[in-house]
Parts: C-alpha cells; sequence; structure tokens
C-alpha cells in the first residue's frame, strides 16, 4: 500500500461543487444575467418606494386630473391627478410580494408534502397523491373567487389561496424527483450506513433535487404575479386604496383610449418583470441541468 | 483486396474546454470474409473512429481532420451525407450495444423487419414476411412466425440481439461494424451472440469489425486485432501473436489485467459469521400478481474471514440476497444469523446500530456517490452518525482512510464528478470501511470498470480483506473475476442456490448443470 504523507492544508485541491459549475455556467448566459439584473433592480426599488417614491402616495390634484408624462410627473397622473410613477412603485411592493410569498408557500409545502410521499412510498404515497389530485380537480379560479366572496379581500387571505394552488404541481415534481433519487445507489448506501430518514430526506435528497424545483420556483413566480394582476383585474385581488400592478392596468383599461399612458406604464413594469423571471428561469434550467455538466 | 481500408485517421472534438483528440492517426484495414476486432478502454476512441467513417459523429463538436477510409474503392470520408446514407443502410450495416433502445418498442418485431424490406428492397408484402422469417431462421430464433408477432419488450436481452443482427442483415451488407454487441448480456448468452456473429461472417462471407473492451470476449473469434489507447493504435496482430508476443507496454497490461489465477492460501476454518436459513425475498407486484421470487429458499453460511463469491445471471437474485442479508430490502421469511445475533429479527433503532458491522460497496460509483458530497463529507457521515471519532480525531480518520483505498489526501476537499470510475470507486470503498464492518457485500464492484482499473480494485480489495480481516460476499457475473478473489463459491439460479464449495471444486468439478453451462461460456478459455 502506497502511503501518502499528510500534506499542509495548503496542498489540498479545492474542489468544485455541482452549485459552482452551475454558477459558472449561468454566468456565460447573458440573458440570464440581463434578467437577474433587472429583477435586482425592481426588489431594490420595491424596498426602498417608501423613501424614495416622488409623492405621497395619497396625494390627490383633483385640479390637474388626468395628464401626460411631464417634468414633474415622470409618467403623468391619473384622473384624480396621483402621481403614476408613485402608483407604479406602491403597485410593484404588492405585486413583487404576491409573487414571491405565495411562491414561497408554494414551495415549504409542497417540497415537504412531495418529499415524504416520495420517500415513504406505499399506502402513505397514494393517500397524500390523492389528496392532490382531488385540489388539482377543483376548479382553482372559483375556489380562489369563493374564498374572496366569503372572506372578503384580505391580502394575506390572498397569499393563502394562491399559495394553496401551486404547492400541488411543486409536490408533484418533488415526489417524482424523490422517487428516482431513492432508487439511486447512493440513498441505499446512506440507509446501509444506518442513517434515519429524515437526515436522508435532508442531505441526500433534498439537495439532489433542488435544480428542478429553483427552476420551477422562478417559472412559479410569474405565474403568481399574473394570477394576482387577473384577479385584481377581476376586482377580487388587492382592495384599494392599496394598489398593484394588476389593478392599475385594469383602471389603466378602462380608460385606455383617452389616457393611454395609465395602461402603457403598469402594463410595461409587469411584463418586463415576467421577462426577467422567464429568462432567469431558462438560464437555471439550462445551468443546472446536471446532464451538461462535464462527467 | 482489403474491404475497408483506414488511413491516417484523426478525429477531434472541439469542446469549450478545449481540443481533444479522440483518434490520432489511426490506420486499419478490414479484409473479406474475416472478423477485425477493436480493442480498447472507454475514451480510447475505439467507437469514434468507426462512427466518424460512416459520418456518425455531430459536427460540431466532432472534427475530421484527416486520413481516408476506403471502402470498396470509395473514399467515405469524401462523400456527402446523402451518399454515406445510401452505403449505411445497404452495404455497411451496425448493430449496438443496448438492443431495447434500437427496436420501436410500439412495433411488432415482423412488422419492423418487414417495413425495410418492402421499402429497400422493393419486395410486396407476401414475400418480404417469407423473407423476415427467413432471417429470424438464420440468427436461430426457434420460432420465427411467433417472434414476428411479438412485440420487443416480450424478448430477452439475447433474442433483441438476435433480432438486431437479422435486421442488420436485411441488405446484404458486406461489412458488419458490431459495437460493444455482447457487453449487456449474461456470459452464456454472450457466447451464443459471439458464436452466431462468427458463423454469419463465415456463412455469408462478410467482413465484420468488432469493437469491444473486453479482449478475452474478441479473442476467441477475431482473425486481426486492433489495439488502441488514447485514441492511437498501438498494436495490431492476429490475436496468437497478440497473446504470446504483446510488444506494446499498453497490450501487455491489458493482458496482465485478465482476471486469470486462482486466490491460493490456507483453508479458511469453518467458523459460520453468517447463517443463512430458507431465506425468503419475495417482491409482490402492485396489480396483486404472483409474487417475484427472487431469492426462494437459500441457506447458506459465511465463514469469518473468507471470501464467498456469488455467481448468477442477471436476475437470478444473487444482488437481492446481499440486501437481503444488509437487511436494505423487507424479508418474505426465514432467518439470518450474525454472529450471534438474529438480524432477520431486528428492527428500528437496535437495526440501525447494528447496521455499522455490515457495509456494501455497490457497482456502479458514478450512482453510488452523493454528488453533492465532497470526500470528506461522505467519508466523515458515517464516522460521526455511529460517534466512532472524536471531532478532533476526524481529520486524522479520514486521511487513514484515504491512505488505505489509495486515494491522494489532496483530492479530500474534491466532488464525485471531478473523479475518474475507479478514483470513485476507492471513495465507495473508503465509505464501506469507514465504521470498521466486519462483513461487507460487494456488488459486482469492478463490472463497471475498465479492465486495466478493474484488476487494481481487485488487488485493493484483496489487500483490505487481509488488513482489516473483513469477511466479504463478492457478487459477480464474472467466474474469471470470482476465481481470482473467492475461496469458496455459491451459484444461484432463479432465485435458488444450485451450488456450492470451494473455488477449485467448483471449477474442476461442477455438480450442477448450470455451473456447467456458466464455466463452458467463459470468454477467451484458450487465451487465459
Amino acid at each position: 500500500m502506497n502511503t501518502i504523507s499528510p500534506p499542509a492544508f495548503d496542498a489540498i485541491e479545492q474542489g468544485s461543487s455541482l452549485w459552482h459549475d452551475a454558477w459558472l455556467r449561468l454566468r456565460k448566459n447573458k440573458l440570464a444575467l440581463l434578467g437577474g439584473a433587472v429583477l435586482l433592480f425592481m426588489i431594490v426599488i420595491a424596498l426602498l418606494t417608501p423613501w424614495i417614491a416622488p409623492y405621497s402616495y395619497e396625494a390627490q390634484n383633483l385640479d390637474l386630473g388626468a395628464s401626460p408624462p411631464s417634468a414633474a410627473h415622470w409618467l403623468g397622473t391619473d384622473i384624480f391627478g396621483r402621481d403614476l410613477l408613485t402608483q407604479v412603485m406602491y403597485g410593484g411592493r404588492i405585486s413583487l410580494a404576491v409573487g414571491f410569498i405565495a411562491t414561497a408557500v408554494a414551495l415549504l409545502i409542497g417540497v415537504t408534502w412531495g418529499a415524504i410521499a416520495g420517500y415513504v412510498g406505499g399506502r402513505v404515497d397514494a393517500i397524500m397523491m390523492r389528496l392532490v389530485d382531488i385540489l388539482y380537480a377543483l376548479p382553482f379560479m372559483i375556489f380562489i373567487v369563493l374564498l374572496m366572496v366569503v372572506f372578503g379581500r384580505n391580502i394575506l387571505l390572498l397569499f393563502l389561496a394562491i399559495g394553496a394552488v401551486e404547492w400541488l404541481t411543486m409536490a408533484r415534481i418533488m415526489r417524482s424527483q424523490v422517487q428516482s433519487l431513492r432508487q439511486q445507489e447512493f440513498v441505499e448506501a446512506a440507509v446501509s450506513v444506518g442513517l434515519s430518514p429524515a437526515t436522508i430526506i435532508r442531505k441526500h435528497i433534498v439537495p439532489n433535487a433542488l435544480g428542478p424545483i429553483i427552476v420551477y420556483t422562478t417559472l412559479t413566480i410569474p405565474s403568481v404575479m399574473l394570477l394576482e394582476a387577473f384577479l385584481s383585474f377581476l376586482g377580487l385581488g388587492i382592495q384599494p386604496p392599496a394598489t398593484s400592478w394588476g389593478l392599475l392596468i385594469s383602471y389603466g383599461a378602462e380608460t385606455m383610449e383617452e389616457y393611454p399612458w395609465l395602461l402603457i406604464f403598469p402594463g410595461c413594469a409587469l411584463t418586463l418583470t415576467l421577462f426577467s423571471l422567464n429568462f432567469l428561469g431558462d438560464g437555471l434550467r439550462d445551468a443546472l441541468d446536471v446532464r451538461g455538466s462535464k462527467d | 483486396m482489403s474491404l475497408l481500408k483506414v488511413d491516417h485517421l484523426s478525429v477531434s472534438f472541439v469542446t469549450r474546454n478545449g481540443t481533444n483528440q479522440a483518434v490520432d492517426d489511426v490506420s486499419f484495414s478490414v479484409e473479406p470474409r474475416q472478423i477485425t476486432a477493436i480493442i480498447g478502454e472507454s475514451g480510447s476512441g475505439k467507437s469514434v473512429s468507426c462512427y466518424a467513417m460512416l459520418g456518425l459523429v455531430p459536427s460540431p463538436p466532432g472534427r475530421i481532420d484527416g486520413g481516408n477510409a476506403v471502402f470498396q474503392g470509395q473514399d467515405l470520408l469524401s462523400l456527402s451525407e446523402s451518399e454515406l446514407r445510401a452505403i449505411r443502410g445497404r452495404d455497411i450495416a451496425m448493430i449496438f450495444q443496448d438492443p431495447m433502445t434500437c427496436l420501436n418498442p410500439f412495433m411488432r418485431i415482423g412488422d419492423q423487419l418487414i417495413e425495410p424490406l418492402t421499402l429497400h428492397r422493393g419486395l410486396d408484402k407476401k414475400s418480404a414476411q417469407a423473407r423476415a422469417s427467413e432471417l429470424l431462421d438464420e440468427v436461430g430464433i426457434r420460432d420465427p412466425q411467433g417472434a414476428m408477432r411479438a412485440f420487443p419488450h416480450e424478448f430477452s436481452g439475447g433474442m433483441r440481439q438476435r433480432v438486431m443482427i437479422a435486421m442488420a442483415l436485411i441488405n446484404e451488407p458486406k461489412l458488419l461494424i458490431a459495437d460493444e454487441p455482447t457487453t449487456a448480456l449474461d456470459v452464456t448468452i454472450q457466447a451464443q451472440i459471439l458464436k452466431l456473429i462468427a458463423e454469419l461472417q463465415h456463412k455469408r462471407d462478410i467482413g465484420v469489425l468488432l469493437i469491444s473492451h473486453d479482449l478475452a470476449v474478441v479473442s476467441d473469434i477475431a482473425d486481426h486485432i486492433v489495439v488502441m489507447e488514447q485514441g492511437k493504435v498501438v498494436e495490431q496482430g492476429r490475436p496468437q501473436a497478440i497473446f504470446d508476443n504483446a510488444q506494446h507496454p499498453y497490450t501487455q497490461k491489458l493482458l496482465a489485467a485478465i482476471p486469470s489465477g486462482q486466490k491460493t492460501g490456507g483453508a479458511i476454518k469453518a467458523d459460520p459469521l453468517i447463517r443463512i436459513d430458507h431465506l425468503k425475498t419475495w417482491f409482490t407486484p402492485n396489480d396483486g400478481a404472483e409474487p417475484v421470487k427472487a431469492v426462494d429458499d437459500v441457506s447458506l453460511e459465511i465463514h469469518r474471514g473468507e471470501v464467498l463469491g456469488l455467481v448468477g445471471e442477471s436476475g437470478s437474485g444473487k444482488s437481492t440476497l446481499g440486501r437481503s442479508l444488509l437487511r436494505l430490502v423487507p424479508l418474505t421469511g426465514g432467518q439470518i444469523d450474525f454472529d450471534g445475533t438474529t438480524l432477520s429479527a431486528l428492527q428500528g433503532k437496535p437495526l440501525k446500530q447494528f447496521r455499522h458491522r455490515m457495509q456494501m460497496i455497490f457497482q456502479d460509483p458514478y450512482a453510488s456517490l452523493n454528488p453533492r458530497m465532497t470526500v470528506y463529507d461522505t467519508l466523515a457521515e458515517p464516522l460521526l452518525l455511529h460517534n466512532l471519532v472524536s471531532k478532533a480525531g476526524l481529520d486524522l480518520a479520514i486521511r487513514e482512510l484515504m491512505d488505505n483505498v489509495g486515494l491522494a489526501q489532496a483530492f479530500v476537499r474534491k466532488y464525485p464528478h471531478e473523479f475518474s470510475g475507479g478514483q470513485r470507486q476507492r471513495i465507495a470503498i473508503g465509505r464501506a470501511l469507514a465504521t470498521r464492518p466486519e462483513f461487507i457485500v460487494a456488488d459486482e464492484p469492478v463490472s463497471a470498470l475498465d479492465v486495466t482499473i478493474q484488476a487494481q480494485i481487485l488487488d485493493l480489495l484483496a489487500d483490505l480483506t487481509k488488513e482489516y480481516g473483513l469477511t466479504m460476499l463478492f457478487i459477480s457475473h464474472d467466474l474469471a473475476v470470482i476465481r481470482q478473489i473467492a475461496d469458496r463459491i455459491a451459484v444461484m439460479y432463479h432465485g435458488k442456490l444450485v451450488e456450492e464449495g470451494s473455488t477449485a471444486q467448483v471449477f474442476d468439478s461442477p455438480s450442477a448443470d448450470y455451473t456447467r453451462s456458466l464455466l463452458a461460456a467463459i470468454p477467451g478459455a484458450h487465451a487465459a
């Protein structure tokens, strides 16, 4: 047996983890990076809005009325003479919050649910996944509309309702990932080492299943934001005087012939954010695709 | 005149990590009515050189840098894609390693044969049917009429490979290229398919180009052997010349790596560490059909300090037996005693605590390591779980393990994908040894590895069993490997134990018919 004398610590070659490799691949995807940058910009603006908004959110100027973009009001004003830029900034806060928080709710429930069902298998899996099937079968738009009608229009309820619908797909993706991973020999090796199921799920299964989950998450956020916009457009989402991009688009659409800027600017903000998320999601999907890595 | 003459062929792959010279100035020829074999390990360029001359290497990233490949007076490399396509289908036919992926699972075998016959050869439906039936008969399928009505999944791997060969013969090719045609098959089936290829070559007067990683396999049927290493031809000649008088160091290394010889050493005292009593492991399908009796009423003893070789073909239940011993699959009946403890009765926490006394080494080192954990984390996990070392002693224990399995300590922070197959298997062996187990199940630990690496890992395992005083169940389909490492041999067939005895006994005077047919199928018997 050849023995190697212990090297000094600086002789240890640092490995490159799959996450690091994925980052190197993502870094080459200019469109995805641009998407990430735009998204970051939107988030920063949303966080800082109360301090940097040019006007007060509620300040009306009924004398001014709806005015086109000008030096004083970059994006113009609405029919009550409120500054549209301020409105779009505050609306973005709500839209992004709905997108991220509802997706986080879906992620938490879906990943846990899918991981348990996939790992335990058998009867537990059958019962858990039939429940998912039943919820899938419910016409979810009617479900949300009913919630809103019965409990009133409440932003917390909106988070919950959207999250409750979106976790279903997340659970299915996670379950199929876990099912294929638990057949892998390294999971069997972990069992034979004597690890508990909870540790195996946490240390060996979830990290390997995260790639598709991250990708799906970045693609869920825009669909959630779109759902919120749709509900607000129908008058079931955000309650005025609070606003969101969906609500602004809804008002803008009513007056689009006289005051087109009321539709165009909120629409641009929403579209730009959705594009960024989709580009980032696509880039992540390519970057995290382990089959493409050096093997 | 040669049927195919390849001259100074060079192929490279341009990737983002630079240019990789896959085939470097390779020359060889295939004579009519002869079998030429190209031998090499994975990455030696043996497949690429054949695919390149048929225009089957995607470009980019592939690029043909030079040379020519003259087939019947035409340089294949200068032909257009459509001209090549005509030659590929008609004069040069190919068969591949995995017949299942090459057959359409939704079409009956008969229809898959009849379609090209009517399309390319202009036969009417009736005579196409007759011709298809003749072809199936020629490749040794017993009931051609019944086979034509079957779907591919109803056939075994060997039968599917026969169908693939029949399809390759449809257009009466002059040259048959077989890329690892028997690698996915059991050893007895492998012998039959090789015999079939040799017979067809003889009867039909065609040239055969056989690509393989296994020198023993081709030595039985090849007329000419080309040895490739890292894109270069290092040696070629008649098999007898290669075996008796190999010139190049790499060929000598390949020859030396063919598992041969028998483990020597004193008889081991019959002191059972593990006693298996009427063990049954059945799998019941979800639809309530008959259970699959993977392990059916097996009784066996494994003695302390011995290496017991467990032999059988795929589906014989040998892997399931190993996993049953480690309690990785639910048992159906019977009893397992491990050093006085009734292992089969343990559940929950006592079972988990018992697990460090027995470990497993898996077949596929690409699947048996968590790709997101460094070597350090992989080796630390069992050590910490069973409180075998203190936090302070962890670094030292891991260094010692890496030394013992022959891995440089500098690699400790690297991830599995940064290692070669052999190195990964060393990591997996290190993980299995970390808990200082008494018993190890090694499930085909070398069958996914190249032959020279295989020899190194076998040596390592033999050393470690001595050093750690291990008892081992060594599962393999390869009798030559088993013979080299095992003290005793058990043979399984269809879930049952058909033979058990010392290695010498089983090889010299096998008692079961099945064992005899296994021994007869060992490739390269005359070469060893």
